[in-house]
């Protein structure tokens, strides 16, 4: 399989702090790449330059051999349309119901006609089991309700490339876990390539085909998630057990 | 020493730095004007919210300026038996200067407020981005139909604001002190013409300009958390406000070129 992502030797200083300090990560296509590390190490801001909403200091994002660090903010729409982005807060439009932000892609590409538009996010919707949920406003969702929402509204116009940022932080264990099932079932139903940032290692062994560790700013381990378990490296243990090194205060 | 001129030097690099990043989104949206598809729907909706309800406040403002600025030109004017100018004092008053400056004043309140708190929310709860996600330009989106609104709307909000303080100027000069009615209006009409209705626009326009770009400014700037939303509209208005009555000085100097009174 081709590499659909490729990130070279990428840099990044925020506040004065260098938050990637030479990334170099491929992401084949259909894979699910779950990139983990700890929280602050800059899994999110790497996943806004695949997307480029961030511009790195120095390095390369190829997307399909494609240099999207050159081009400017109205010529990155167009890799935009490949790539879709579930944010952290799910990120919904708040002064539009569920169904106007799930078609919202679609007016944007241009789909004029109203049938096509409500049987696109009807479809949209039953695949992230919502049906029926068109006229709610977002103030009115629960916060696993909301990251559904922002799945089918990042799903309704078919990219070739989800991104998933902490797609389980802040939900309970059964939500958490229907979100997992919906990731895996989305990567086997529309063979879409995925990369995921989380650093809830349950969610990662669930959906990953690969596991890449960002450490220092650096990706420190890629594999899969039975090497990742097998590996006996004592800074990947820690992080994969949760361990600490302080003591635990009595 | 050194170091006052260290801070002098900081803040003037600043200035410049913001004046630059101003002209920069001026620029691009024109450019987004000019270049990409205009959202109707989206114009109309700002339409109504910038030019629609702001009338009320605009009506209030230039009612009772114009309504006291006649008052106070007759207790001055009839001293030296003046009366019948008051009219034409009032009317040229108001459209030069005080209905352009006060509307700007007025809408910058208003309207640039919300601007930058519903664009600063939106930058803080990752919705620009998730805009941006959707190949969508956010200039082309928040900023472009605000401007449109703005540069149709003021310049009519200004036409209200001048209409409403001459009439109202009527009323107290004619109704309350005794002006004789024909004088008031013939001198009216001798001292005022079309170039002050140009200068009015033109001012209404320039203002309108200055309060989209700096209140959209300031919501896409606006920097995280409870507090990054609270400053953005505060520093939107405070800025907005100060750059209208600084700009309406140097426009007043360069328009009574264009336009010169009595000319």
């Amino acid at each position: 399989m081709e590499d659909f992502i490729s990130i070279r030797k990428l840099y990044k200083k925020l506040g004065g702090q260098e938050v990637l300090r030479g990334v170099d990560l491929d992401v084949r296509a259909g894979e699910t790449l779950v990139v983990i590390g700890r929280s602050g190490g800059g899994k999110s801001v790497l996943l806004k330059h695949i997307i480029g909403l961030m511009k790195p200091d120095s390095g390369e994002v190829l997307v399909e051999g494609q240099n999207i660090v050159e081009l400017t903010e109205r010529r990155l729409s167009g890799i935009r349309k490949k790539i879709a982005i579930l944010f952290q807060s799910a990120a919904l439009f708040d002064s539009m119901s569920v169904e106007q932000n799930i078609a919202f892609p679609l007016v944007e590409a241009g789909i004029k006609d109203p049938k096509v538009i409500d049987k696109k996010v009807a479809e949209a919707l039953e695949v992230v089991d919502l049906a029926g949920e068109q006229e709610k406003m977002p103030e009115n969702l629960s916060g696993g309700m909301k990251k559904r929402v922002g799945l089918a509204r990042a799903i309704v116009s078919s990219p070739a490339c989800i991104l998933y940022d902490e797609p389980t932080t802040g939900l309970d264990p059964i939500v958490a876990d229907s979100i997992n099932h919906l990731i895996r079932r989305l990567q086997k139903r529309f063979q879409v390539t995925s990369i995921v940032v989380t650093h809830d290692m349950k969610s990662a062994f669930h959906v990953a085909d690969q596991i890449a560790y960002l450490y220092d700013g650096r990706i420190y381990f890629k594999g899969t998630p039975e090497e990742l378990q097998a590996s006996r490296d004592p800074v990947i243990h820690d992080f994969v057990m949760g361990r600490s090194e302080e003591p635990i205060l009595t | 020493m050194s170091a006052f001129f260290r801070i002098l030097g900081t803040q003037i690099l600043a200035f410049l730095h913001y004046l630059g990043e101003l002209a920069l989104l001026a620029k691009e949206t024109i450019v987004s004007i000019c270049t990409a598809p205009i959202r109707w729907r989206l114009f109309f909706i700002q339409l109504q919210e910038v030019g629609f309800r702001s009338q009320l406040v605009v009506i209030v403002t230039g009612s009772f300026v114009g309504a006291v600025f006649a008052a106070q030109t007759y207790f001055q004017f009839h001293q030296l038996a003046m009366d019948t100018a008051v009219g034409a004092v009032v009317a040229v008053s108001m459209y030069r200067e005080l209905g352009p400056v006060l509307t700007g004043l007025m809408v910058s309140g208003r309207v640039g407020a919300a601007m930058s708190a519903e664009i600063g929310t939106m930058k803080v709860t990752e919705q620009i981005d998730a805009l941006r996600a959707l190949g969508v330009y956010p200039i082309d989106y928040l900023v472009v139909p605000r401007a449109m609104a703005m540069l149709v709307s003021m310049p009519l909000l200004v036409c209200e604001c001048v209409g409403f303080g001459i009439v109202m100027g009527y009323v107290v000069g004619v109704g309350m002190m005794g002006i004789p009615g024909p004088y008031y209006v013939h001198y009216t009409q001798q001292f005022t013409g079309i170039r002050d209705i140009k200068m009015a626009l033109s001012k209404g326009f320039v203002f309108a300009v200055l309060i989209v770009i700096i209140s959209c400014h300031q919501g896409l700037n606006a920097k995280e958390g409870a507090e990054g939303v609270g400053r953005a509209p505060t520093e939107a208005v405070v800025i907005g406000s100060l750059s209208i009555l600084v700009i309406n000085f140097f426009l007043s100097i360069i328009l009574n070129v264009v336009f010169p009174y009595g000319g």
